[in-house]
């Protein structure tokens, strides 16, 4: 075989599972999402369905499902499609990832129902990003290995002796978080120990600044290796196939992975700043949050200066705007973060709506954008079929870009809002403003908010239609593009 | 310089691990004992309040409200005393928030009374105009899972040496005692509550503690809770 990189016909049966499940869950965590940004302006409709629609219950349910439901899916997605891909290896041809492969999809897909309804009765462990209570995560660990073992499985066979970048972070990923889920989830089921009560109950190994912090060391990376280092991998992956650029520095692109797993473990400490932990952490956590800058702008430039000199590609193909749109977007939320680690800055932006403007600039902007674009590229390759149309796609992307941009500012504003007003006194050094003066200046903005966060999720049925429709459409290709993904009405 | 790590896929992955690895062991091991040793005073929830603790989680009360008041004039004149950490040795799970959409609760039990939050619970706007917080009804149905709250201080008893039974500590005893005990720390609070149906299924708690029909609502174990944060 001289060259056996053509002669491989790719598996994408577990790719295509996983991309339904991404759109699926989109639509369930942005709507549960939107209808609770919508609940913080008009309270009454907290109460369509008793306490199964209250907003403390339905808001991990908004995070869960967005996070492991549509991101996590996203991610595994691309893993079975780009993993066969760079590793030049088809999962056909082994017996044992393919049945890895499935057991993870179906596996997953159980835990995260159970999720669900555990989480509407009100089962949590409080720990944000880390609500599932023990025996859902036992399940999680029992996903992450399958992932693992297929991960090191596709690597043990492959013909491509070099790991690609993509392949990097998908392993850094898969590290990073195993190793945090674990000790962040470290519980002892009070019925194991005293044959009482509820089975699903644990309590936590850890206790008050102890949890805290290991909390937030798993909170902030749970951020940093799903919403970031993975999505990374996929960019690196899809912008140069979809553009046909080369990646402009291998250089940098070394620099930035290894700078940025040095650094970033320690910004968790950012979310303690002012608490009962030790000063020593909340300055490390503070200086590191802000030097992480340097490999998260190293790794959004390299990617930005891959088009160079096919800027034109930006005004022609709405998925090339989608990916450069992520990777700007990946700059700002990335420059804000460090900011609001600033001491000074924290003590005014920490308590307020300004932390979620900014973790919704990461992921609608960043984190969403990039995986819709993954999946658009995936379509006409996956399953043989252009996609079904570039108007769509061009409105989405401004429907959407309106959507974040309402959403962002509107949230700044009442961020910056409630910190001066929580602070001001007059000249006596008394507080101005009681609590509820902040509350009902902030109405305004909830508004707008949610209404951007709305336009989201019109955009996002929006995309959901137009792969159902590329799906379903005759419009077949039998050569598999080179680059640019065809799209003709 | 990093090249031939590409080709080796294991050392590759060792080498990661290593790398972000040792953030945690620098960072958060140093901390551990003396955080977690309790400020002087500091008690063990009692089995009730527990049961209220799990209440306010269940409910994700703390998606809304803080508990930790950070050391600034304008928080500890709102608020009260800044936050210790010893003052949280006895928090499983820590409920410190991220966001406050109302105000801070790590002191309410200062400032706040039974009936000012049963009506706050029932119907928050009665007491708060404009306010932007869910009423919560079903707390006045539903019944609080006392099993479940003496088994977990029996956990942490058991299990982290929390000093329930110790000298001047918390008691907890048998589940016979601490169903005594919760009923002995409910029975103010039900007798200053004016709803009717809680009342009235409180009623034969106070002649036998282990009757079947003796039922404590979820909205006395909160309350009992959120009055014992001082």
């Amino acid at each position: 075989m001289a060259n056996p990189s053509q002669h491989i016909s790719y598996d994408y049966t577990i790719a295509k599972w996983f991309m339904f499940a991404c759109i699926v869950f989109g639509i369930i965590g942005m709507g549960i999402g939107t209808l609770i940004a919508f609940q913080l302006a008009e309270p009454s409709l907290n109460d369509f369905a008793g306490e199964y629609s209250k907003f403390g219950r339905l808001r991990p349910l908004h995070t869960n499902g967005v996070v492991y439901g549509f991101m996590l899916s996203g991610i595994w997605a691309t893993w079975y499609y780009v993993g066969q891909r760079v590793l030049k290896v088809s999962m056909r041809e082994s017996k044992l990832l393919m049945f890895l492969g499935k057991a993870h999809f179906v596996i997953f897909m159980i835990t995260i129902l159970l999720a669900v309804v555990s989480l509407f009765a009100g089962v949590t462990t409080s720990k944000e990003y880390a609500e599932l209570e023990w025996p859902f995560d036992i399940a999680v660990v029992v996903i992450w290995v399958l992932w693992g073992m297929g991960i090191f499985g596709l690597i043990g066979i492959r013909r491509e002796k070099s790991l690609y970048i993509s392949i990097w972070y998908y392993i850094a990923t898969f590290l990073g978080v195993a190793m945090l889920y674990l000790f962040n989830n470290m519980e002892v089921p009070t019925r194991l120990v005293t044959g009482m009560g509820s089975w699903l109950h644990s309590v936590s190994m850890y206790a008050g600044s102890n949890d805290a912090l290991i909390q937030w060391w798993w909170g902030h990376n749970a951020v940093a290796f799903v919403f970031t280092v993975a999505i990374i991998a996929e960019i690196y992956y899809f912008l140069p196939k979809e553009s046909g650029q080369p990646i402009f520095s291998y250089k940098l692109s070394l620099f930035s992975f290894w700078s940025l797993m040095f650094i970033y473990l320690w910004a968790g400490g950012h979310h303690l700043i002012y608490s009962t932990v030790p000063d020593w952490m909340q300055t490390m956590g503070s200086i590191f949050s802000v030097v992480l800058i340097l490999p998260s702008w190293g790794s959004a430039i390299n990617i930005l200066l891959t088009m160079k000199g096919e800027w034109h590609q930006l005004k022609e193909s709405p998925l090339i705007k989608f990916m450069i749109f992520a990777s700007t977007f990946y700059m700002f939320s990335t420059l804000e973060g460090s900011i609001q680690s600033v001491k000074s800055i924290n003590a005014l932006a920490h308590f307020t709506d300004w932390i979620p403007g900014h973790v919704h600039d990461g992921t609608l902007g960043w984190v969403g954008f990039m995986t819709m674009a993954a999946l658009y590229h995936m379509t006409p390759r996956v399953f043989k079929k252009e996609i079904y149309s570039k108007k769509i796609m061009e409105m989405q992307f401004w429907i959407q870009t309106i959507g974040i941009v309402f959403y962002f500012s509107s949230m700044w504003i009442a961020g910056i809002t409630q910190g001066m007003m929580w602070r001001a006194v007059d000249d006596n050094g008394t507080l101005l403003y009681s609590f509820m003066d902040t509350v009902d200046a902030l109405k305004p903005y909830y508004w707008i908010k949610a209404i951007g966060g709305l336009l989201y999720l019109i955009g996002f049925f929006m995309f959901a239609y137009n792969i159902y429709k590329s799906i379903t459409s005759n419009r077949s290709i039998e050569v598999e593009p080179k680059s640019a993904s065809p799209m003709q009405a | 310089m990093f090249s031939w790590l590409e080709k080796n896929p294991f050392f590759f992955a060792v080498f990661v691990f290593v790398v972000i690895a040792y953030a945690g062991l620098v960072e958060i091991l140093p901390a551990f004992a003396p955080n977690a040793r309790p400020i002087e005073n500091r008690k063990p929830y009692t089995a009730l309040e527990i049961a209220g603790r799990q209440v306010y989680i269940k409910e994700s009360c703390n998606a809304c409200h803080s508990q930790l008041i950070r050391p600034f004039k304008a928080e500890t004149d709102r608020y009260g005393e800044y936050s210790k950490s010893g003052e949280y040795a006895y928090d499983r799970p820590f409920l410190w928030g991220s966001k406050r959409t109302g105000p801070d609760l790590m002191r309410v039990g200062n400032y706040r009374t039974t009936d000012w939050h049963e009506n706050h619970m029932k119907l928050p706007t009665s007491v708060v105009p404009n306010s932007i917080m869910p009423s919560y009804p079903h707390l006045f149905n539903k019944d609080a899972d006392l099993q479940t709250a003496y088994a977990e201080a029996l956990t942490v008893k058991k299990v982290f040496n929390v000093p329930y039974d110790e000298e001047g500590q918390t008691k907890l005893g048998s589940y016979e005692e601490a169903l005594k005990m919760m009923v002995e720390q409910a029975t103010p609070i039900v007798d200053a509550m004016n709803d009717a149906s809680v009342k009235a299924a409180f009623e034969p708690c106070k002649k036998d503690p282990s009757a079947s029909n003796c039922e404590i609502k979820e909205i006395v174990a909160l309350i009992a809770y959120l009055n014992s944060l001082k």
